[in-house]
């Protein structure tokens, strides 16, 4: 049983003076996830690597897989952890560890070292060289390789010795927590919670809004937007997912405006309220789920007709994905089953037969002015019906 | 107001049927299987729910097995039939507009060699007895056919059907799903040719989970579950004996009252249709008639033009009224209810369509609650067109 892990971190280890704030953001984050595991761990960064000891017994492949969804790690080494360091020990360890770990030796081998505690008595080719020498003594199945070796096994001499030889990958990215914070516009759908996914995949938090329209939209559909709210901030952290009753607003525009402008034109507003909300909450940008050409409101057209009401700027990560690569991310992360209930949003209630698919922005913000009377005061009960849930 | 109007979903539990439960669930919690007293104490409630049961149905206690409930006993009845009578014949006839706790196990059949045939339904939601007939072969050796439609209360005149199948086949075995039908009609077995019959506890105040099959004597079927021999052998299974207790209960108030309710809820239905009627696009799906020899009188169906269903049922619920909507219908995943179609309902009413269900706890004044909230709420959803 492996009593610690290794954690390694690609892209922070390239910051410059501020790479601590990603550091601790990272510590953090593995604090928190490990909460939900059975077993006390300890977290400690040293010298550009993170360490997790288990310190009871723990689950081994549970803690993988809550680390694994921990943006910013690359890779997670479950390692051994050696406190008596006397290179006699580390030998014999070395032989114990490789026993454990693999029943048939017959194959090719590096050993690589590293040694930050300098006054150790061996340099770091030499405890290679020497590792190698006990292990081949001891094992004489084994070979070494030093070009393509099958198996790596590092030796890590620092306050205590570390010797590990597998590596998980991680989900890679960076921190969340770090990247600041943005307003999701959450639908229900396939695409907008994969949208969040992965803006947060670098290192952003972020709210959510949802738009509810009874008695058009259901409960049944505000709940599985609410749990897909859930499902993403395990790779998220909290969401403060905000339920804005849009039905007036609808309504209005259902009556007032052409019906082929229907889906632009409530999308304006979404995003109007969507920017207000964020920066309400002090978000910096907003994100959606649209992807060119998908539907006829995100049309190259349509998009910058939505584009153009607000000033923040929207992140779109999924702009260039066909919706098969969607799926695909949305079943990776568990979101896909819960998108696929039938429970209707207000996007796809409302929607005209023949919606328009490369809209004019003029004649956009000329039908927008029928609603000029009425729209202030619909804006303001909007807000004021918003609805917080928090989840994660 | 709070107006639950969805009983033929579910009902709320007697408080007979939830004080003998508590009972059983903290003091008598023995398994009737044990030895000792406690197993006894625990196994006086089931003999006693049995002989509450055959009462109602005039039959033997032994002709009772206690089942999860409706799903359960339809699945026993079809399932366990074909299997023991599968060297007769693989011959099964079914009507058009079943229960999908019917359907399903009868596809299942279908796909392990079994023949299905299905009688169709006419406008009223009624089986003709003489096509019935015509289906009947040697090889026939299951009707199944529900008493009281789920979902637009439809009543089929069960005598005449297993007599007209009889006629043809004495040996065809006669289920019916009297899971709508049970507590709120008199229903005796031998007397209207029923083999098989199955009930559920929840649709009658009673705990969900709890149901029985009715067997007649000298039938054969096959054990569903097998395990410890429960039951006679028929449905292994430690006795859930809490809801087998509130089971009897339930039955008991239901029939102790069975009149008196069936003219609380007529006088219900009464107030339902007349205020109704006067709302303009409402078309009432069969069973209008208060005649409970007619059609069920907790069930009304009523399609209103132009408003979708699921619509209706969240505005009528942001108001406490609580009712079905006809079909689970969105525009991603059409599922057209197979009932509404199979008595005619016109294309554009089947999505448009909920369903009030009655119980005796309902009032005229709850009628008149919801007739005032759909006259104020029909005409904005109208003016609403989906396109």
């Amino acid at each position: 049983m492996y009593k610690a892990f290794l954690i390694k971190y690609s892209e922070i280890g390239i910051k410059g003076k501020n790479r601590y704030v990603f550091e601790d953001a990272l510590v953090r984050n593995i604090v928190k996830a490990l909460e939900g595991v059975d077993g006390v761990f300890d977290v400690s960064k040293e010298q550009g690597r993170i360490y997790i000891e288990a310190k009871s017994d723990y689950d081994y492949e549970e803690t993988c897989e809550v680390l694994q969804k921990v943006f910013g790690i690359a890779a997670i080494c479950p390692t051994e952890l050696v406190e008596d360091k006397s290179w006699e020990n580390v030998c014999k360890r070395v032989c114990e560890f490789v026993d454990g770990q693999y029943e048939d030796k017959n194959f090719t081998f590096k050993v690589f070292a590293k040694r930050s505690d300098k006054t150790y008595p061996f340099t770091s080719p030499e405890i290679g060289r020497e590792a190698g020498a006990v292990l081949i003594d001891r094992f004489p199945e084994m070979s070494v390789d030093v070009h393509e070796p099958e198996v790596k096994i590092t030796v890590e001499i620092r306050s205590c010795a570390y010797i590990y030889s597998k590596s998980i990958p991680g989900s890679g990215g960076m921190p969340v927590g770090c990247g600041g914070k943005a307003m999701l516009l959450l639908s229900g759908g396939i695409d907008s919670p994969v949208a969040g996914y992965m803006i947060a995949k670098r290192g952003v938090n972020m709210d959510a809004v949802y738009f509810h329209a009874p008695p058009y939209t259901s409960e049944r559909a505000k709940k599985k937007v609410v749990d897909l709210a859930r499902k993403i901030s395990v790779y998220t952290g909290k969401i403060r997912l905000h339920v804005i009753n849009f039905t007036e607003i609808q309504m209005a525009i259902y009556e007032k405006c052409p019906h082929d402008e229907l889906t632009i034109i409530m999308r304006r507003y979404m995003m109007r309220i969507a920017e207000k909300l964020a920066i309400d909450s002090g978000c910096l940008s907003l994100i959606t789920g649209e992807s060119i050409g998908q539907v006829a409101s995100q049309t190259m057209q349509s998009l910058a007709a939505t584009n153009e009401v607000c000033t923040l700027p929207v992140f779109r990560p999924l702009i260039a994905f066909d919706k098969q690569d969607i799926i695909s991310v949305s079943e990776r992360i568990d979101t896909f089953e819960t998108s696929i209930l039938p429970y209707e949003d207000c996007c796809t209630t409302f929607v005209a037969k023949h919606p328009v698919t490369k809209p004019d922005v003029m004649v956009i913000r000329k039908s927008e002015t029928k609603l000029e009377d009425v729209i202030g005061e619909m804006l303001e009960r909007a807000y004021s019906s918003d609805e917080i849930i928090e989840v994660g | 107001m709070e107006a639950y109007f969805d009983n033929a979903a579910t009902t709320k539990a007697a408080s007979e049927v939830v004080d003998i439960m508590m009972k059983v669930l903290s003091e008598d919690y023995g398994n009737p299987s044990s030895k000792h007293t406690k197993g006894l104490d625990a196994e006086e409630y089931i003999d006693n729910s049995r002989k509450i049961i055959a009462d109602t149905l005039k039959c033997d206690a032994k002709n009772i097995i206690f089942t999860s409930g409706g799903t359960e006993a339809n699945n026993h009845a079809l399932i366990g039939t074909a299997l023991a009578y599968e060297r007769t014949g693989k011959h099964i006839i079914t009507t058009a507009f079943e229960h999908a706790s019917v359907n399903e196990p009868l596809l299942f059949l279908e796909k392990k060699g079994y023949e299905i045939s299905f009688v169709s339904v006419d406008n009223e939601g009624h089986v003709d007895a003489d096509e019935l007939k015509s289906m009947v072969r040697d090889d026939t050796i299951l009707v199944s056919v529900m008493h009281v439609n789920n979902e637009v209360g439809a009543l089929q005149d069960i005598k005449k059907l297993s007599e007209a199948v009889k006629s043809v086949n004495s040996r065809v075995i006669f289920h019916v799903d009297a899971i709508q039908g049970y507590g709120k009609y008199r229903i005796f077995p031998k007397k209207q040719g029923i083999d098989l019959m199955s009930a559920s506890g929840h649709k009658i105040n009673g705990p969900k989970g709890s149901g029985f099959l009715y067997k007649g004597d000298k039938l054969k079927t096959f054990p569903y579950l097998y395990g410890g021999g429960q039951e006679k052998g028929m449905r292994s299974g430690t006795e859930n004996v809490p809801a087998i207790a509130g089971l009897g209960a339930a039955v008991k108030q239901m029939y102790d009252n069975l009149d008196d309710r069936r003219r609380l809820i007529i006088e219900v239905k009464q107030a339902l249709i007349d205020g109704i009627s006067e709302i303009e696009g409402a078309v009432f799906n069969i069973n209008r008639s208060l005649d409970a020899n007619v059609g069920a009188p907790h069930i009304l169906s009523v399609s209103f033009e132009g408003v979708r269903g699921q619509v209706l049922l969240n505005a009528l619920q942001d108001n406490k009224i609580y009712v079905s909507s006809g079909s689970a219908c969105s525009s991603n995943h059409p599922q057209i209810s197979g009932t509404l179609k199979a008595i005619g309902v016109s294309e554009k009413l089947l999505d448009s369509t909920i369903r009030f269900s009655m119980s005796f706890e309902n009032t005229v004044r709850q009628a008149e609650y919801v007739v005032k909230v759909l006259k104020e709420q029909i005409p904005v959803l109208q003016k609403f067109k989906r396109y």
